[in-house]
């Protein structure tokens, strides 16, 4: 339900509701629930200003639901907006991941718990795996572009290329094959 | 001690703004520095520090305020995190205000049909680096196919197929 010329949020308001949105995202999935709270149940903005964000924030670099917080928070109220939604965003599961990690290189003293947690890290490790499967079925559509992907990978996860470099290297040429094969 | 921070904001500062694809796409490098340059961490706590940054709600990324804790104590936890968030959220304002001025759907495209390839190959080699760090022997190995076909090919919670991998490990002592 999207209201048309709604008057735009408070700071306050902006704060509450990413700070819901980051305490009840367990494991990621993050941006859907961005979606969920700012379009749909709130309608702060419409949904195609959302997904075209959504596209920018992916395409910028750094952590992308940050990043979409830093755009939805300017979109509504400018710079302060911003600040007011990324506060909501990182604040809180910060002060908690501190506690935790303080908790954690306590416990791990007991085999019990450092095995534990390797085990959640091979399984997580294997979310970051999905995760990449999922976006290459999406945005993997040539074979050039496959090539870049694979050399990525091989370069930095597999012989530990320096990560700079490879980046260096790799984004001019991504960027020559999308302009080259667009239509 | 000052050492550590300033170690800490020159990594966190300049991966900021080369992380392309998120947070997940400078992890091998974050992990190469952590470890094997300043020594701050064995690669064993660097799996537990990534595992602890799934575990708990909001961004995945926060793994780097982890890491700066590891480093340097809370002030370490809090220089990285300002560090790592700071460059990039300021591009990403001043882009936002760019992007609702002109709107090229065009050039939109092509920059996202470039950078999609890059992205998928760092995160990618994100889990492979961690996988070539810290897991030793078939099992854990094992247990990272599994995982990343039950979430490839099923809807199943994330934090969920964590949690299993937690009890497994317990179990058969990774």
């Amino acid at each position: 339900m999207q209201r048309e010329h709604a008057p735009p949020p408070s700071l306050a308001q902006i704060t509450f509701v990413f700070f819901v949105i980051a305490m009840q995202s367990f494991g990621g999935g993050l941006s859907g629930w961005i979606r969920r709270e700012v379009v749909q149940r709130r309608g702060w903005m419409p949904d195609q200003q959302f997904l075209s964000g959504l596209a920018l924030c992916q395409i910028a670099p750094g952590p992308n639901s940050v990043n979409l917080s830093v755009f939805i928070g300017t979109t509504l109220r400018g710079g302060a907006g911003a600040l007011a939604a990324l506060l909501g965003m990182i604040g809180a599961p910060m002060a908690l991941v501190i506690a935790m990690g303080a908790a954690v290189a306590e416990l791990s003293t007991y085999p019990v718990v450092s095995s534990g947690m390797a085990g959640v890290g091979a399984a997580a490790v294997g979310l970051n795996l999905a995760t990449g499967i999922r976006m290459a079925r999406r945005g993997v559509r040539s074979t050039y572009a496959a090539g870049i992907a694979l050399a990525a990978t091989v370069a930095i996860g597999g012989f530990g290329t320096n990560f700079l470099a490879s980046v260096v290297v790799l984004l001019p040429l991504s960027f020559a094959v999308a302009v080259w094969t667009r239509r | 001690m000052t050492g550590a921070l300033l170690a800490l904001v020159g990594l966190f500062g300049s991966l900021s703004l080369v992380a392309f694809g998120g947070g997940n796409a400078v992890i091998p490098a974050m992990q190469h520095s952590a470890v094997a340059v300043r020594h701050w961490m064995t690669d064993r706590e660097f799996l537990e520090l990534f595992a602890l940054s799934r575990l708990a709600p909001g961004p995945g990324s926060l793994i780097v305020t982890l890491v700066g804790q590891k480093a340097a104590g809370l002030v370490g936890a809090l220089v990285a995190t300002v560090a790592m968030y700071f460059p990039s959220c300021l591009l990403l304002h001043l882009v936002t205000r760019a992007w609702h001025r002109y709107r090229d759907a065009r050039w939109r495209e092509t920059a996202e049909r470039g950078l999609a390839p890059l992205a998928v190959g760092l995160i990618f080699a994100s889990g492979i680096a961690i996988m070539r760090g810290t897991e030793q022997g078939i099992a854990p190995v094992l247990l990272t196919i599994a995982s990343t076909a039950v979430l490839t090919a099923t809807e199943m919670h994330p934090i969920l197929v964590l949690c299993v991998g937690g009890v497994i490990g317990a179990a058969l002592r990774f």
